[in-house]
């Protein structure tokens, strides 16, 4: 930021401590965990108050600044990538207060700059439970996660980050306090601003502080895995179990390529000649759970199931859980550049997902492993490639573009769990209308006027404010 | 090296270990720097970014970069938990020589270095005047402890609680010789490691105890030479390779099956660096280094898997417990997480009760401690706390580094829990 006043205004509100102009540290913020061209910003800022956050965006408003909100940076779709070299990142991380955890209504009282496994663990603590899971929960913050309305591997059972947001206070383009939802368990006073929140991507306002759901915990688990010769043996389990009525917590599936990648890694002797995995995991009341496990082992084998093993002990389950847990450090290590796709469809696709996404590959001389939560439809393709080789590169690029075809022809959508960002803006109206994407930036010029609540993302356009 | 395209060049040689960080941030969770700061250049992701813009000449300010990368404990977290497997130590390490070999070294660590830690003798000189000093300028903190502070305002130790260094480093007086050169038991020699060698001795001591109890002969040198750590961590390969020549020299001399160290630092160094950071020396030596590093073993280690020292249902003291911190250049270097604790329940006496989250770097990370003194604090305050939660009356390490950071800590806190090595504990229980 070449304007020497302008900066000396954000240390008079942040403090020199919070404030980062200097070049080294601002390259520091050009990137997030998508593999897209980093953005240099004109400035880092990292409010430590709801007061410094509010100064910040009446400070950006009035001088017609872009930023862009950024939790840990974790972001697979590039929402967190600076919109332009004039944009002011606004860090966080410093607003990471849990303000209250009410554990006789059941919610908490969070900033946003909070980590999800430190909440997650907190609540536990307190004998309730959080269930969203995303695979970064370990750095990515509550804000982040309600800005992307992040998944996680017990979507299927206990639903998405949208589903535990009870409420919020966020500051509007110009610094202002909008409030929105409630700490009760009924509320319908106004539009239903919150969910509009959930999921906007930075768009629409700046969170400071959000009010989460807190459920009981499940008082029993119990993991198996079930192992089959083919994909399609497998989607029919997983579908037979949801039509008998069974919902388990978690449903995940590996394909063989990657059960072959993590046995390498891992030698935990997973079958290498297996077509597929299911890891599956039931809960709930004891004996509800004990006669679960026996249905889904029963229909599991109905469905072809080779073999299954039902986790004994807390260490048998463990072992389950780190095949699924190692299926992405696995894949990235046989190649530098990693590309975790999240194109889902529904359940009954799966095996026809599977077996393009299979076809694909072969027609694009690619690497592609597939893993994901197969009890909501939502696959991770990844595609393991070196972006410095231009040529695969631009192979990569075009079955990208087909995945996200095949995703849509059943019937699917663009983005799970990871948003829509820089990456998948361009495939927006295929997934919706021309019409939705108007309607979309309508709301949007009506609430930002300025076009600075990270312009650029979701549906393309005008990034620079 | 003053040419910039040179720089690029050698910068560029990192680049199969830089590419494969996939920028997941996954290591913002376990960075001790990072818990205090939340800033991104503090964290692995961020300076891998900024080595790998330098090396594109997108980022054009070696300086700025240098600094970054300097502000790092070296505990090896982020590299313990990287899902990618990125060997961030190698890139580190190698960036800082690199970049420090473009810019030089600062006069003062020129001195330091070049003048003193490459010269054993002349260091030993030294410390020993400063050990002359320090009697009329510093004055005792506590007694459990054995603590001091400065009595005045003074340059460098600051606010610190420090152990006293010893009058004569104890390698004058510990020097020895096989007792039997062709006899048939294990032979090892002993390398105390320099912050045992001048300050705390007593750990040397035990060592010999327990070595002579378990009939294991035993050489120590007339010289010990650093094992160069502090110069790899500054950028300076220079010194660096000096004193890992210097070592080989003295040990190739004698034939031993292991070469023992109480120090976690200096076993992590020799093991795993000593082999990282000598590539481009000649073939003979390196020949010479892979063979001394395989024969290294950390000195908990050695008595629990090679002599199979273990647990032999000691009674324990209801009232007494000692809790273990573990050393990152231990757990996450090399590995060894079992052994120390296998070696304090072998001693008996005070039950071992674990602190939470044992694996959390201490804050010293050698002389990052010196440079950044409210950081290190403001991490050892997390260790701290965990420490004083179990009311162990006495707390291990197999780290003199961090013996000296959990005493300053505790001295501050006014704590009374004496600060042990594993084999400090060990050598009591023989003696009893």
């Amino acid at each position: 930021m070449s304007n020497k006043n302008l900066i000396s205004e954000f240390v008079r509100i942040l403090g020199k401590e919070n404030v980062m102009g200097e070049e080294a540290d601002r390259q520091a913020y050009a990137y997030d965990s998508a593999v897209l061209p980093p953005v240099v910003p004109a400035l880092v800022v990292r409010p430590t108050s709801r007061e410094q956050l509010s100064q910040t965006i009446r400070l950006c408003s009035r001088h017609g600044l872009p930023l862009t909100v950024r939790g840990s940076g974790t972001n697979l779709s590039g929402g967190t990538i600076p919109s332009s070299s004039q944009s002011v990142v606004v860090v966080t991380n410093g607003l990471n207060r849990i303000i209250e955890l009410n554990a006789r209504d059941l919610y908490a009282v969070v900033e946003p700059g909070v980590v999800t496994a430190d909440f997650a663990k907190a609540a536990a603590r307190e004998g309730l439970f959080y269930p969203p899971d995303p695979g970064s929960q370990a750095v990515s913050t509550l804000g982040g996660n309600v800005a992307e309305n992040a998944g996680g591997l017990r979507g299927l059972k206990y639903g998405v980050t949208r589903d535990y947001v009870m409420g919020m206070e966020f500051f509007d383009a110009g610094g202002e306090l909008v409030k929105a939802g409630s700490k009760t368990v009924k509320c319908v006073s106004g539009f239903n601003l919150c969910d509009l929140m959930v999921g906007s991507e930075g768009l629409l306002g700046v969170y400071s502080r959000i009010i989460l759901k807190l459920i009981p915990p499940p008082a029993a688990q119990q993991a198996m895995m079930a192992i089959f010769d083919t994909v399609e043996t497998a989607s029919e389990a997983v579908s037979a179990i949801i039509a008998n009525r069974i919902i388990p917590c978690t449903l995940e599936f590996l394909d063989n390529f990657t059960i072959r990648t993590v046995e390498d890694f891992r030698h935990a002797g997973l079958p290498v000649d297996a077509g597929a995995l299911l890891l599956i995991e039931v809960d709930g009341h004891p004996a509800q759970v004990e006669d679960e496990a026996e249905k889904v082992k029963q229909i599991c084998n109905q469905n072809q199931a080779k073999k299954i093993q039902v986790a004994q002990s807390a260490e048998e389950k463990d072992l389950i859980w780190q095949a699924r847990r190692d299926a992405l450090p696995a894949l990235a290590r046989l190649k530098p550049t990693t590309i975790l796709e999240d194109a889902t469809v529904p359940r009954s696709q799966l095996p026809a997902m599977v077996s393009k996404i299979k076809a694909i590959a072969e027609k694009y001389r690619l690497t592609i492993g597939t893993f994901g939560h197969a009890g909501d439809g939502n696959l991770h393709p990844t595609i393991l490639t070196d972006k410095r080789d231009t040529e695969e590169y631009s192979r990569v690029e075009a079955a990208i573009d087909e995945i996200f075809d095949a995703a849509l022809g059943l019937g699917g959508t663009l983005s799970g769990e990871h948003g829509i960002g820089l990456a998948k803006c361009k495939y927006m109206e295929d997934e919706t209308s021309r019409a939705t994407i108007e309607y979309s930036k309508r709301l949007k010029s009506v609430l930002d006027p300025k076009n600075i609540l990270n312009p650029g993302k979701m549906f393309g356009g005008k990034a620079d404010g | 090296m003053a040419d910039m395209r040179e720089l690029v060049r050698m910068l560029n040689e990192l680049d199969e270990d830089m590419v494969q960080c996939v920028r997941c941030g996954m290591c913002q969770a376990v960075c001790p720097l990072y818990a205090e700061t939340g800033r991104e250049t503090d964290v692995a992701r961020g300076k891998l970014v900024l080595v790998e813009n330098l090396s594109k000449e997108i980022l054009r300010d070696p300086k700025a970069v240098k600094e970054r990368l300097d502000k790092c404990l070296l505990c090896g977290s982020c590299e313990a938990a990287c899902p990618s497997g990125v060997k961030v130590m190698d890139v580190f390490l190698k960036a800082r020589a690199i970049i420090t070999g473009y810019l030089g070294l600062s006069p003062v660590k020129k001195a330091i270095f070049r003048g003193f830690l490459s010269n054993p003798d002349r260091f030993d000189g030294l410390l020993k005047w400063m050990a002359r000093l320090q009697g009329p300028f510093s004055r005792n903190i506590n007694e459990t402890l054995g603590s001091s502070c400065a009595r005045f305002m003074a340059p460098v130790v600051g606010d610190r609680h420090y152990l006293p260094i010893a009058s004569t480093a104890w390698h004058k007086k510990g020097r020895r010789n096989f007792k039997q050169p062709d006899g048939r038991g294990v032979k090892v020699a002993f390398y105390p490691g320099c912050l045992v060698d001048k300050v705390l001795p007593r750990v040397a001591d035990a060592a010999m105890k327990v070595l002579d109890y378990h009939q294991v002969d035993v050489f120590v040198p007339e010289q010990i030479p650093c094992c160069g750590i502090p110069a790899l961590a500054a950028g300076d390969r220079q010194t660096f390779e000096h004193l890992v020549q210097k070592n080989l020299d003295i040990f190739d001399k004698v034939p031993f099956d292991y070469l023992l160290t109480p120090c976690a630092t200096c076993t992590a160094t020799i093991v795993k660096l000593w082999p990282m950071m000598t590539e481009n020396l000649p073939e003979a030596t390196r020949a010479r280094v892979q063979a001394l590093s395989g024969k290294t073993r950390d000195i908990n280690e050695f008595l629990v898997s090679v002599l199979n020292v273990g647990p032999a249902g000691m009674p324990t003291d209801p009232g007494r417990s000692v809790t273990y911190h573990d050393p990152c250049h231990l757990r996450k270097s090399l590995g060894i997480i079992d052994q120390p604790r296998t070696l304090i329940k072998a001693a008996g006496g005070r039950e071992l009760v674990e602190m939470k989250e044992p694996e959390r770097c201490c804050g010293m990370g050698g002389s990052f401690n010196l440079q950044h003194y409210e950081i290190s604090r403001k991490i050892g305050g997390k260790k701290l706390n965990c420490i004083a939660a179990t009311g162990a009356d006495t707390v291990a390490t197999g780290c003199p580094a961090c013996m000296l950071q959990i005493t300053d800590l505790l001295s501050h806190a006014g704590l009374s829990v004496s600060v042990r090595h594993p084999v400090e504990i060990y050598a009591e229980s023989i003696s009893s």
